[in-house]
């Protein structure tokens, strides 16, 4: 247990702000976390759905819970249910077996609910496009209200483009 | 139970004609120790020779080349791999199943009969596999004459009547999980059948994100394919790519530089680090320990970071090209990786023992989760779900290429089969390849990044075998006198493991299924193409 407590205070705190680029120094983060507040009460539930990727992106998607970016602190968290969402977060083509349950997912959020797609799959189709087994891109199955180019996003790009999306509104 | 001796590829014939079987012997493909034609009648009678030499059963694909399909099943022997082909004709597609001596052979079956019409006579499972509803059938999407667009409907309806096994009796319960599930993760369907909490049976249902890889690879350039090979699974791109690549370059008769060799492997050993340590961090957070998953994420994000240093890519994609590597390592980065091994290490050495000798958590992945090697070696387990289960195969000693045959490979083998072996044989594994990631900087060659090639006027054929994190990774192609290609098929090894998940359930409750899944983490989107 002493090793413990031991590995947890030499690592000491990790978690970065966050910057867009050198020289414009803003805090990400905090950016998010005011538009949240403005329309979210403080807290913005995302529910992902994998509806075709390659797994890459869902990845990085893992990497915005570390303690680097630790996107909890700005009030973003991911939930379980989609019933318990604000927004999904969706990666990957929409392969066609994966239509109904996507459009499923979309119907059980409650309203008002923002779609973003995630990474250059989700959102033209990237690598697979439209095929016997593919419905090409997100918009073609469910109405989408922001796109995250990269292949995958970083998770920089990944808290960028949910800024930008809350900013607009 | 003693480790599994095989028998030797080479004298397969010898075998087969003992049992009267006669077979074609074929000038092997690069890479390949022995490649037999057989007669259709004797495809399965061949499997049962190949099951008594304790050979492991890799793979099967088809190839149409109207009017006949031909198929190839790939083994592995103690001298190597034995390919078998054999052809049918499209019009009535029928062969023998080598399911009755291989249970790895019944999925790969049932999917090859749902993309090319090919009937397994005697396998007894005959349920669609990779066809949900995208199409009918009637139809087969890898056949020459299908379209890659194929004929969808504008709503692709839920595959809500497959078949699930029931299982019933007083008390007995089902579980629908998925396809969407309640973490970051791929979708799949998974039915439990169970008693109070105690799972009774697992099935699961696979193929949601099937997005076509092969048919889509058809026509492609050689630069288009290997985008592709790169993203048949997100997390094994370097493995996946290689595979395409030594497919590419074996068809050529070429090799790569000495140098982009080199490369390749410090990018593939970079690869099985970060995903082992996503891995361990995760089996442990999915008990409850979330300790090491901040601490295991923290230094794969440190990784990653190198990672994105060293290639401009954080997971290591479009590294690759046919005849050696898009990227290199300069004096400074080949500093910043020495530093960076030693301090993976030092940090990896004071954890992993934590880890194993931490009562509450060893309480949880001890004699659990089961995965017998008797099981192991039926389902032809690979990478650290076999090790961990008694089965030590490792093409980077077993079946090496450059530049592995000039290095030692350790391979960490236990026989207990329990997840807190799946959890060492990953914790042993990211030391052996920081040594190997040494070992490779120290010796690295200095010269060319890529072998230069021309295309020849005929068709040629090629096959990809390397170590992939997961295991033993393929890529078999095909291209035509353009270097367009024909035929790709990439087959990941978690079509060897998804099933082990299935059978080390005994004695699990309902609550404990996601660490099982976590400790076999078989790649959907690489198993579902
Ligand atoms: S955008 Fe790239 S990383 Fe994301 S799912 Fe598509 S291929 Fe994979």
């Amino acid at each position: 247990m002493f090793r413990i407590y031991n590995k947890i205070r030499r690592t000491g705190k990790v978690t970065e702000p966050f910057r867009i680029d050198d020289d414009q120094v803003a805090e990400l983060g905090t950016a998010c976390q005011k538009e949240i507040a403005r329309y979210f009460s403080g807290s913005l539930a995302i529910r992902m759905v994998d509806a075709g990727s390659c797994n890459g992106c869902e990845l990085e998607m893992h990497a915005v819970n570390n303690s680097f970016y630790d996107i909890e602190r700005f009030g973003i968290h991911f939930v379980a249910s989609p019933r318990h969402a604000d927004l999904l977060l969706v990666t990957g083509v929409v392969s066609r077996h994966m239509q109904e349950a996507l459009k499923r997912t979309y119907a059980a959020t409650p309203s008002p609910k923002l779609v973003v797609a995630m990474g250059d799959c989700a959102g033209h189709g990237g690598e697979f496009g439209e095929s016997y087994a593919s419905c090409g891109p997100v918009s073609n199955v469910i109405p989408v209200d922001a796109i995250i180019p990269g292949c995958p996003p970083t998770p920089i790009q990944l808290m960028q483009g949910i800024l930008q999306l809350l900013q607009k509104k | 139970m003693t480790p599994v001796v095989r028998g030797q590829v080479v004298e397969f014939k010898d075998h087969l004609a003992a049992m009267g079987i006669v077979a074609e012997e074929l000038s092997p493909l690069a890479g390949i120790t022995a490649q037999l034609k057989l007669q259709t009648a004797d495809w399965g009678k061949a499997a049962r020779v190949a099951a008594q030499q304790r050979f492991r059963w890799s793979a099967i694909w088809g190839d149409h080349q109207s009017p006949d399909i031909e198929i190839k099943a790939l083994f592995f022997g103690t001298d190597g791999h034995l390919l078998l082909q054999t052809n049918v004709p499209e019009k009535s597609a029928e062969l023998a199943s080598h399911t009755p001596f291989y249970v790895a052979a019944s999925r790969p079956e049932r999917y090859l009969h749902d993309m090319f019409g090919v009937t397994f006579t005697d396998n007894h499972d005959s349920r669609r596999w990779g066809r949900h509803q995208a199409w009918a059938e009637t139809d087969f999407p890898l056949l020459e004459s299908f379209p890659v667009g194929g004929f969808p409907a504008k709503e692709t309806p839920p595959d809500s009547g497959y078949p699930f096994e029931p299982v019933a009796g007083a008390g007995v319960y089902e579980i629908p999980v998925g396809p969407v599930h309640a973490g970051i993760i791929e979708p799949g369907h998974f039915r439990f059948q169970a008693l109070g909490e105690n799972i009774l049976r697992l099935e699961e249902r696979l193929g949601y994100v099937h997005k076509g890889i092969e048919k889509i690879a058809v026509g492609r350039d050689l630069a288009g394919l290997i985008r592709l090979a790169g993203r048949v699974s997100g997390d094994s791109t370097v493995a996946h790519s290689w595979a395409a690549c030594q497919a590419v370059e074996r068809a050529l008769q070429i090799s790569p530089p000495p140098r982009a060799s080199a490369l390749r492997a410090i990018l593939a050993e970079r690869e099985r680090i970060a995903n082992h340590l996503g891995d361990i961090g995760a089996i442990c957070n999915d008990v409850g320990f979330a300790f090491a998953q901040y601490q295991m994420s923290r230094l794969r994000e440190l990784w990653q970071r190198q990672n994105q240093q060293l290639t401009g890519h954080r997971l290591l994609m479009d590294s690759l090209c046919p005849g050696g590597v898009t990227v290199d390592l300069d004096q400074s980065s080949m500093i910043a990786m020495r530093e960076e091994i030693v301090q993976l290490r030092t940090e990896i050495e004071e954890l992993l023992p934590l880890l194993l000798e931490y009562p509450s958590l060893q309480d949880r992945l001890s004699d659990y989760a089961i995965l017998s090697p008797e099981t192991a070696e039926q389902l032809g387990a690979v990478g650290y779900v076999g090790r961990a289960s008694q089965l030590a195969d490792d093409l980077r000693r077993d079946a090496p290429y450059p530049p592995y045959h000039e290095l030692k490979i350790k391979v960490p083998v236990f026989s207990t089969g329990d997840l807190t072996k799946r959890l060492r044989v990953r914790g042993e594994e990211i030391l052996i390849s920081l040594d190997l990631l040494v070992k490779l900087l120290r010796a690295i060659p200095s010269g060319p990044l890529v072998t230069s090639f021309s295309l020849p006027n005929h068709e040629i054929e090629g096959i990809g075998l390397v170590e992939g994190w997961r295991g033993e990774t393929l890529a078999y192609l095909r291209l035509d006198e353009q270097g367009r290609v024909v035929r790709y098929f990439p087959r990941d090894p978690s079509w060897l493991t998804w099933q082990a998940l299935e059978l080390m359930l005994d004695g699990v409750i309902v609550p404990d299924f996601p660490v099982c899944n976590k400790s076999v983490n078989g790649s959907y989107a690489g198993h579902d193409l």
